[in-house]
């Protein structure tokens, strides 16, 4: 899709930003690969929104370099904003418009005629659900709605490049679901996605490569096995019939598992890391072998799970402080 | 605010089919012309009227509180007569209503620029300087009707112009396309200060002696001398003497075309700040 033959949709080296004496970015590195949805994951304040705003042309960098489709942001704006769209992370459409006059507004702004622009409106409304909502203020929206009609601005120009800031904060897990279908489908169709989220748990199940960024850096980058193996699999949760077992259970667990044990302030339930070579299975094989060991103990497991490592496991892992926003927001 | 109402009928789900029809690459439309994208936000400020038509408070009532206030107050005192002053005091007190207004242009900037709504528009590819034009189009409209209230408020307790119609309506022209240079001033106030408040703080205090300095009320005349020579330069005077000529029906075509040279100062000086501004937000 790009005129540019198959390079990198994002590139950026050494990016910079600072606000006052707070580096939001610092020497950012970052490649993203064209038809794809790329994840960005971090803290708050880790510096994902201020990237995004540069990517997208509305904030000038403090220095390095950064290129969308081949075209620099500072030298070539008019060449990235026609080929990019932005979802931010606060709504990105007028509160007290209705949902057709936000969309007939932006066609119009990309050169629609009047009546294609309602056209495209109208479309765009009932692919994402909204039909009913057309002529309702967007302040009587629903939080979801609100994000979905959001995107469909986002994707009123089809875009080579969609940036979704933090798209599903805030959402219900329904409305969630309803955003991880359209980005599969957006991706689907050939539009780069630049995803930044908080969790996860969302970049693993929707990114191709993961980036991590903490206070402005990259920290660890690659698809989201391999980032998952650098971290260890996750953490089996335990809980007992008898509270009085604990420590027993905290003995077995620990050595079968290798890895310390953290007590929960409830006290019949237990932590364990599980290191896990990367592979899946290898961490489901560990963790069953650790319950066979409490039962051989003759322990009373209640209820057993295995979490996958959150993002303060994944920051434990990859730095030495967890992902606590240090309230240096952009 | 109302309630938030939640999704009726059935749950949606995203479907492959209608959403891939809208993702098709189909023919994208030429960008559009640096008029064409103005008049689009132009159009965004009439919506906004219509959903928020309170806002049109500010050109209704206000203006005609000024008008009946200031000529039943010096009415009396200043020429003898309400009627006599009117004719003195309508083109002035109509200058000062609309060049009072149009602050809300920068106060309108400073709220909506906090929005994500703005990030949109700044990353579209249009003519940079549309959204803010869109602003003042917006307000030219409110600047309108501003002028036709206190026209009709005049008229009825008694101005009677010598220019006619036509020169009433040239006056009101010269107005409204002298406030579209001077709105300039607050949309660069709008994008530097932190605050809706701050806004309105800044524009007081460029606004009160501006208007009231003046020859609005009073012939210059009766001033002080370091008062006049502040009067005499005062871009505000010569707005009102010209106004006033063109109503009067004795057109003073060099205080027109003064006008018109300190409008075109504003939108070049101004314009080019908002700007700068507006890039670099």
């Amino acid at each position: 899709m790009t005129e540019l033959g198959t390079g990198p949709a994002i590139e950026t080296s050494g990016l910079i930003k600072i606000f006052g004496k707070n580096r939001a970015l610092d020497g950012l590195d970052l490649t993203v690969p064209a038809g794809t949805v790329y994840g960005v994951l971090g803290p708050n304040g880790a510096g994902k929104t201020t990237a995004v705003r540069i990517l997208a042309t509305l904030l000038r960098p403090d220095g390095g370099e950064a290129r969308v489709f081949g075209h620099d942001v500072l030298r070539d704006p008019d060449a990235v904003r026609g080929r990019v769209s932005l979802t931010g992370q606060f709504a990105s459409v007028d509160e007290d418009m209705t949902g057709m006059e936000n969309l007939v507004l932006i066609a119009r702004l990309l050169g629609y005629r009047k009546p294609g622009a309602r056209d495209r409106a109208g479309q765009l409304l009932e692919a994402f659900g909204l039909t009913d909502a057309t002529d309702r203020q967007v302040k009587n929206y629903s939080g979801g709605m609100r994000r979905r009609l959001d995107i469909a601005a986002s994707i009123l120009s089809t875009p080579e490049l969609l940036f979704l800031d933090e798209p599903t904060t805030g959402l219900d897990p329904r409305s969630r679901n309803q955003v991880w279908d359209i980005i599969r489908i957006v991706v689907a169709h050939g539009t780069t996605v630049l995803l930044t989220t908080q969790y996860l748990d969302e970049a693993d199940r929707l990114a191709g490569r993961i980036a991590v960024i903490d206070h402005g850096k990259v920290i660890a980058e690659g698809t989201p096995g391999q980032l998952k193996a650098s971290v260890g699999a996750g953490s089996v949760h335990v809980r007992l019939r008898d509270a009085s077992q604990r420590p027993e259970a905290e003995r077995v667990l620990s050595k079968a598992l290798d890895a310390p044990v953290q007590l929960e302030a409830d006290p019949v339930a237990l932590t364990a890391r599980v290191a896990g070579e990367g592979i899946e299975h290898a961490a489901a094989e560990q963790a069953a072998r650790a319950l066979s060991e409490l039962a051989a103990a003759g322990i009373t497991v209640d209820d057993f799970s295995l979490g996958q490592p959150s993002l303060d496991e994944v920051f434990l892992a990859l730095t030495d402080h967890p992902a606590t926003s240090e309230e240096t927001a952009a | 605010m109302s309630a938030t109402t939640t999704e009726t009928g059935t749950t949606y789900v995203p479907a492959a089919e209608t959403l891939g029809a809208v993702l098709a690459p189909g023919a994208r439309p030429q960008r559009p012309s640096a008029l064409s994208a103005s008049i689009t936000f132009g159009w965004r400020a009439m919506l906004k009227i219509k959903h928020v038509p309170e806002q049109l408070f500010d050109v209704t009532a206000f203006p005609i509180i000024m008008t009946l206030m200031f000529t039943y107050l010096f009415g009396g005192a200043l020429a003898g007569s309400t009627t006599e002053y009117l004719q003195y005091l309508l083109p002035g007190i109509m200058v000062t209503s609309i060049v009072m207004i149009t602050m809300y242009t920068g106060v309108a900037v400073n709220t909506d620029i906090e929005k994500g709504v703005f990030d949109r528009f700044r990353s579209l590819r249009i003519w940079r300087p549309a959204p803010m034009v869109g602003y003042i189009l917006g307000d030219m409209f409110r600047y309108a009707v501003a002028s036709l209230v206190i026209l009709v408020v005049g008229l009825i307790l008694g101005f009677r112009p010598g220019g006619g119609a036509v020169g009433v309506l040239a006056g009101v022209g010269l107005l409204i396309a002298f406030s579209f240079a001077f709105s300039w001033v607050w949309t660069m106030f709008g994008l530097l200060l932190r605050s809706e408040k701050s806004v309105m703080g800044v524009s007081m205090l460029v606004l009160f002696p501006l208007t009231f300095l003046s020859n609005v009320f009073v012939d210059p005349e009766t001033m002080p001398g370091w008062l006049q020579a502040f009067v005499e330069v005062n871009p505000i005077t010569h707005l009102v003497s010209a106004v006033r000529s063109l109503m009067g029906g004795t057109t003073d075509t060099g205080e027109v075309t003064l006008v018109l040279i300190s409008g075109a100062v504003l939108v070049v000086v101004f314009g080019t700040l908002t700007m700068r501004l507006y890039n670099r937000k």
